[in-house]
């Protein structure tokens, strides 16, 4: 385990749990963070608000490396403008694409995103698409540059756990590159069901900050996402599809 | 006049450090568009909206 790093656009994690810091006070991001043991942090862009207001790159710890999403985008343009100013702050040219034009279940424009995958990585982006896991449209983003591949499990914030996973599992199986699910998680135990099927690292964001103590479930996250991990890689015991197997040596003495 | 961040400032002319100091915005921390186009952070000390520019100021918040 000690050398198996998770490998974005050149870059080495230990950690293969991405933490997003929406919703949440920006007190409790630094114990998230620890506790998570994240490397990877996600923000988003807005409007800088007037009156010195505490701004969240005060709270997170140095070593932890940024990855700016371009949610608001509806379009590959739109995208495209968020990640340069994103890249214009000055903290790293990781971006999280989030293209998103439908507001009721926030799903992605598959189609935008790979447009946008395009032309930022052209420009020398790390690009992570959040997408619908489609296999067709993950080899797009692929060939478009894509560093990684984030299929949603289920709606954003949702918290319903990983609903498309037999489509996560083809993309796993079919992409030679990190794939990510993003989206959707809403217990440990999904996040480690979502590791032990061989996704490269988990994204949660809604499930720690609605959680009743934040910090603990950042690392109860963290722990589902190791043990996770550690059972892909070992490789799960069979399935059996009738009857049963016994544990136990039989005795042999009893009956006779 | 002037828009900045869906502001309009009936000005003909703004100083971006002195509208940076007088909200107190912290330069370091921030991107800005200016009429569609990124603002090199090398130009802030220079720049001087004049009217009829549109310009988004923006920084990193909490986000998934």
């Amino acid at each position: 385990m000690e050398n198996d790093k998770l490998i974005i656009g050149g870059h080495e994690f230990n950690s293969r749990f991405i933490l997003g810091s929406g919703k949440y006070s920006l007190d409790l991001i630094k114990a998230a963070v620890e506790n998570a043991g994240a490397e990877i942090i996600t923000l988003a862009l807005r409007r800088a608000a007037t009156g010195n207001v505490a701004n969240i790159l005060d709270y997170i710890p140095k070593n932890v490396t940024l990855l700016p999403n371009t949610s608001g985008a509806r379009n590959a343009d739109e995208a495209v403008r968020i990640a340069r100013l994103a890249r214009e702050v000055g903290c790293g040219n990781f971006i999280k694409i989030e293209v998103i034009k439908d507001s009721k279940y926030l799903l992605p424009d598959n189609y935008e995103t790979i447009k946008a995958t395009e032309i930022l990585a052209k420009e020398g982006f790390v690009v992570m698409p959040y997408m619908y896991p489609d296999l067709n449209v993950a080899r797009s983003l692929r060939d478009a540059g894509a560093a990684s591949i984030m299929p949603l499990g289920a709606p954003i914030g949702s918290n319903k756990g990983i609903c498309t996973k037999e489509f996560i599992r083809i993309l796993i199986d079919e992409i030679d590159l990190p794939i990510i699910v993003d989206a959707g998680i809403g217990r440990p135990s999904q996040a480690c069901e979502a590791m032990e099927i061989g996704a490269a690292a988990v994204m949660a964001n809604t499930a720690i900050a609605t959680a009743g103590n934040i910090p603990q479930m950042a690392e109860a996250f963290k722990k589902g996402i190791e043990a996770g991990r550690q059972a892909y890689l070992s490789g799960l015991g069979r399935v059996i599809e009738k009857g049963a197997s016994a544990s136990s040596p039989l005795t042999g003495f009893l009956e006779n | 006049m002037i828009c900045i961040n869906g502001e309009k400032f009936e000005k003909d002319e703004i100083v971006l450090l002195d509208y940076l100091e007088t909200n107190r915005i912290n330069p370091k921390r921030i991107a800005i568009e200016m009429n569609g186009e990124i603002l090199p952070k090398s130009q802030f000390n220079e720049v001087v909206f004049k009217s009829g520019d549109i310009v988004e100021i923006v920084n990193f918040v909490g986000g998934g």
